[in-house]
C-alpha cells in the first residue's frame, strides 16, 4: 500500500539455506524450467496459500455471522490506519504502522458500532460509512504526503506476483520476506479458533443464549474484530484489497458445501489455496494480475458450487425434478393400462398396448422416453417385441395408483363441495403423492368408499392380491 | 429485617419497581411480581402488552430504567446459571451450519464457563434431554431441516440441557401444532412436578386454566397475578384485554416528545 523505494533489496545470502530446495530443483528438472523460476512460483503459491487459509478461518465466522461488510470495511481502514501513523511520526517503518493499521481496525469495529447505535443505522449502513471517510481521510492524507508514493496497484491487488521472489533469512532460512506477518497471523487465527472454539461458536449461533449463560457476546465480537484486522493487515500485503473475496468467497461457498461448522472450516481453507493457487498459474499464463485472477477463480468456484451444491444446488435440484417427472409419466402410464384392462372384456387378462400406445400415455417427449424405459428397467412392464404388458408388480402397482386417484376423487367429493368435472384434475396430480398411509387414513375418513363419484370402483388391493 | 422483606428473601423470584423503555418511552410501567412457589406460571396479555420484554428484562437482556430483579434473594445477575432462558423460536438462524446434538449441547455451556470443553459427562446429558423431548432419532440433524414443533423440542431440549431451577420460556407453543404442543405441556409438567418454576409467555387464553398454576396478567403494567383459579377471572380479563389505559399512553408520548425537543 504505502511504500518507500528502499535501496536495501536484500539479495539471497550466501550460505542461507532454502526450505525445500530440493523439491524445487527437483521439480525443475522434470519440467525442463530454470529453477529459479520454478522456485519463485512454489514460494508465490506458499504465501497464497498461507493468505488464503487466514483469510478462509475468519472469514467463515464473519459469513455465519453477517457481518461479511466488516472484511471489506477493515481492508479499507487499514489505510488510512498506515496513513495516520505517517502523519504523525514522518515516516514510513513497518511496525508502527502495522500497529497503525490495527488500531484503525479497531477504531472501525467500535465507530461501526457507535453509528448504529446512536445514529440508529441499520449496521450494514454505518459499516459503509465508517469505512469510506476512513478510507477517504486515508487518500487525502497520502495524497499530501511529498514524500510517499502511493501505489495504486499495490493498494488494489498486493504483490503476490514477487511475493515468492523476495526471499529474506529467518531464523536462519530464506523464506519469502511476507511469512514474517502471515506465520504469526496464522499462529493468532489458530490460537483464536483453538481457545474460544466454544465461545465462538455459541456467539455466533446465538448471542442471546451466550449473554444468559454467563458469557460476553460483546467480548467475542472484538476478539473476532481483532483477528480478522490482523488477518486483513497482513494479508493485504500480498492480495491488496482483494482480501475481502478471501474472506468471504471462500467461506460461502464451503457454506453450500456442507451442513458442518468444521467441515465448513477446513473445506473453506482447501478452497481458498485453490483460488490463490489457480489464480496465480493462470497470472503466469496470461502475465496478469495474480490478485486479481484469484478474486475471479473464487467467484467461477462459487459459480461451480452454486450449480452442484448438494442440498440446494441446481443441478441437483434439477436431476430430482426430473426424476419426480419421469416417475410420474411413468405411473400415468400404468394408470392408463389398468384403466384400460378395466374397460376391456376380459378384466382377469393382462392388457397388451403398443410400445407408441405406452408412449401417448406417458405424455410424449423425452420425458415419456425415460419413463418407458424406467418402467421396463423395473419389471412393471414386460416388452415382446412392438407389444408391452404390464406384469404382476405393475399391475399392483397400477392398481394402487387408480385406487389413489378415485380415493382423492371420492374425498374432494365429500369434503369439498366440488362439481363432478372439477374432481378428475386435482386427483390426477395427487394420486402421485398419495401412499399407502393416506390411502388407509382417506379410507378411514370416507363414510363410503366403495366407488369414486363417477360410479366406477374403488380398486381394494388386498383383495385383489388375495384373489 | 422487617417482615415483608425477609418475605421478599424467601421468594424464587421477586421484580421490585422495574420499568422498561424502549428510547425513554416506557413500555412497562412500575412491574411487581414476586413469585414464591414453584410450577407453571403463565404471562398472558395483549400483543403489545411487554410479555417478552418483561422476561428479557428480567434476564438483563433489555436495560432497566428502574427497579431490581432478584433470584432466591440475590440480585439475579448472580443467580443466572440457576435461570435457563427459551427464546422465541425465530431468535436464531435456523440455517446455522451446526447439528441438533450440538445445539443441545450449548446448554450445558453455562456450568461449563469460559475455556472448559463439555465431555463425556455433558454429552449424555444432551442424549438425555433428547431422549426427553423425543428426538434422540434427529441428533445428527442440521437443526435446518427440522419442522418448527421440531425445532421448539430441540430449544426446549437445550433449556433441560441446562439443568436450572427456573425456566423463563417466550412463546414456546407459538406456531407448534397440537401434538407437540401436549408433548411440550407434559414436559413443562414433569419439570414443575421436579419443583422447578417455570415462566411462560402464553398466547392462548383457552389453554390457560388447563396447564398452568399461577398466571400474571399483563397490559403495560401488570394488572394482577396469583392462582389460576382465582386470578383468571372474566372480570380480569376485561380488565387486561379491554384496551390500554390511556393516561399511560398520553404518558408514554409526553416522555418521549420531551426527549425529543430537549
Amino acid at each position: 500500500m504505502v511504500q518507500t523505494y528502499s535501496e536495501n533489496a536484500v539479495l539471497p545470502g550466501r550460505g542461507v539455506p532454502i526450505p525445500f530446495d530440493g523439491l524445487t530443483t527437483q521439480l525443475a528438472e522434470m519440467l525442463e524450467l530454470p529453477a529459479t523460476d520454478v522456485q519463485n512460483a512454489f514460494w508465490t503459491m506458499a504465501v497464497g496459500a498461507l493468505c488464503a487459509v487466514c483469510c478462509s478461518l475468519s472469514g467463515c465466522f464473519l459469513v455465519l455471522r453477517r457481518i461479511s461488510l466488516l472484511g471489506d470495511a477493515l481492508s479499507h481502514s487499514v489505510l488510512a490506519g498506515t496513513a495516520g501513523v505517517y502523519l504523525v511520526t514522518g515516516r514510513v517503518d513497518p511496525v508502527p504502522m502495522l500497529l497503525g493499521a490495527m488500531a484503525a481496525g479497531m477504531v472501525t469495529a467500535v465507530m461501526t458500532q457507535f453509528v448504529h447505535k446512536a445514529a440508529q443505522l441499520p449496521e450494514d449502513s454505518s459499516i459503509g460509512i465508517v469505512f469510506t471517510s476512513l478510507f477517504a481521510f486515508g487518500v487525502v492524507v497520502v495524497s499530501q504526503a511529498k514524500h510517499v508514493h502511493l501505489d495504486l496497484d499495490c493498494v488494489l491487488f498486493g504483490d503476490l506476483a514477487f511475493a515468492g521472489v523476495n526471499l529474506h533469512p529467518v531464523f536462519g532460512w530464506l523464506v519469502p520476506e511476507s511469512f514474517r506477518s502471515l506465520v504469526p497471523t496464522l499462529m493468532i487465527t489458530l490460537l483464536l479458533l483453538a481457545v474460544f472454539w466454544k465461545e465462538l461458536r455459541l456467539t455466533s449461533f446465538d448471542p442471546t443464549l451466550a449473554v444468559t449463560l454467563g458469557f460476553s457476546a460483546t467480548v467475542m465480537h472484538y476478539l473476532l474484530t481483532t483477528v480478522v484486522a490482523i488477518v486483513t493487515v497482513s494479508a493485504m500485503e500480498v492480495v491488496g484489497l482483494l482480501v475481502v473475496a478471501l474472506l468471504i468467497v471462500p467461506a460461502a461457498i464451503a457454506r453450500l458445501l456442507t451442513d458442518r461448522l468444521s467441515t465448513m472450516l477446513v473445506l473453506s481453507c482447501l478452497i481458498g489455496i485453490s483460488c490463490t493457487t489457480i489464480g496465480y498459474l493462470l497470472a503466469l499464463r496470461w502475465n496478469s494480475s495474480a490478485a486479481g485472477l484469484t478474486a475471479v477463480v473464487a467467484g467461477a468456484e462459487l459459480l461451480i458450487a452454486i450449480v452442484v451444491s448438494p442440498r440446494n444446488g441446481l443441478l441437483g435440484r434439477l436431476i430430482r425434478t426430473a426424476r419426480l417427472r419421469v416417475r410420474i409419466c411413468a405411473e400415468d402410464v400404468l394408470a392408463g393400462l389398468f384403466r384400460r384392462q378395466e374397460r376391456s372384456d376380459a378384466p382377469d387378462g393382462l392388457v397388451q398396448a403398443s410400445v407408441s400406445e405406452c408412449y401417448a400415455l406417458a405424455g410424449g417427449g423425452i420425458m415419456s422416453m425415460a419413463a418407458l424405459r424406467w418402467l421396463l428397467s423395473r419389471q412393471l412392464l414386460q416388452q415382446a417385441g412392438s407389444v408391452m404388458s404390464l406384469s404382476e408388480t405393475g399391475l399392483r402397482y397400477a392398481r394402487s395408483m387408480v385406487r389413489s386417484h378415485r380415493l382423492w376423487e371420492a374425498y374432494l367429493k365429500e369434503n369439498f363441495n366440488l362439481p363432478p368435472d372439477h374432481l378428475h384434475d386435482p386427483a390426477e396430480d395427487m394420486e402421485h403423492f398419495i401412499g399407502p398411509g393416506v390411502q388407509q387414513q382417506i379410507t378411514e375418513d370416507l363414510s363410503q368408499s366403495a366407488e369414486d363419484p363417477h360410479g366406477r370402483a374403488i380398486p381394494d388391493v388386498k383383495t385383489q392380491e388375495v384373489s | 429485617m422487617t417482615e415483608s422483606a425477609e418475605n421478599t428473601n424467601s421468594a424464587i423470584f421477586d421484580i421490585h419497581d422495574m420499568t422498561v423503555a424502549y428510547d425513554r418511552r416506557p413500555v412497562l410501567w412500575n412491574i411487581d411480581l414476586t413469585l414464591r412457589n414453584p410450577g407453571l406460571v403463565a404471562i398472558v396479555g395483549p400483543n403489545g402488552a411487554g410479555k417478552s420484554t418483561m422476561i428479557r428484562a428480567a434476564m438483563g437482556l433489555v436495560p432497566m430504567v428502574s427497579g431490581a430483579v432478584r433470584a432466591w434473594g440475590a440480585p439475579i445477575s448472580s443467580q443466572l446459571t440457576r435461570i435457563g432462558y427459551v427464546p422465541q423460536r425465530g431468535s436464531v438462524d435456523w440455517d446455522f451450519p451446526i447439528s441438533v446434538f450440538e445445539t443441545v449441547l450449548m446448554g450445558t455451556y453455562g456450568s461449563l464457563g469460559w475455556f472448559r470443553r463439555p465431555g463425556g459427562v455433558q454429552r449424555d446429558l444432551t442424549m438425555q434431554c433428547l431422549e426427553r423431548v423425543g428426538m434422540q432419532d434427529f441428533a445428527q440433524r442440521q437443526i435446518g431441516q427440522l419442522s418448527g414443533g421440531q425445532q421448539q423440542r430441540v430449544f426446549l431440549a437445550r433449556a433441560l440441557a441446562q439443568q436450572a431451577e427456573l425456566y423463563f420460556m417466550d412463546e414456546p407453543m407459538a406456531g407448534v401444532d397440537a401434538a407437540t404442543e401436549r408433548v411440550v405441556f407434559k414436559l413443562l409438567q414433569s419439570l414443575s412436578d421436579e419443583g422447578r418454576t417455570i415462566v411462560v409467555v402464553h398466547h392462548d387464553l383457552r389453554t390457560v386454566s388447563e396447564y398452568f398454576d399461577e398466571v400474571v396478567l399483563l397490559n403495560v403494567r401488570i394488572v394482577t397475578s396469583g392462582p389460576v383459579a382465582t386470578t383468571f377471572t372474566p372480570a380480569n380479563l376485561q380488565a387486561t384485554y379491554g384496551g390500554r389505559l390511556s393516561i399511560l399512553d398520553t404518558m408514554a408520548d409526553a416522555v418521549q416528545k420531551q426527549v425529543e425537543t430537549e
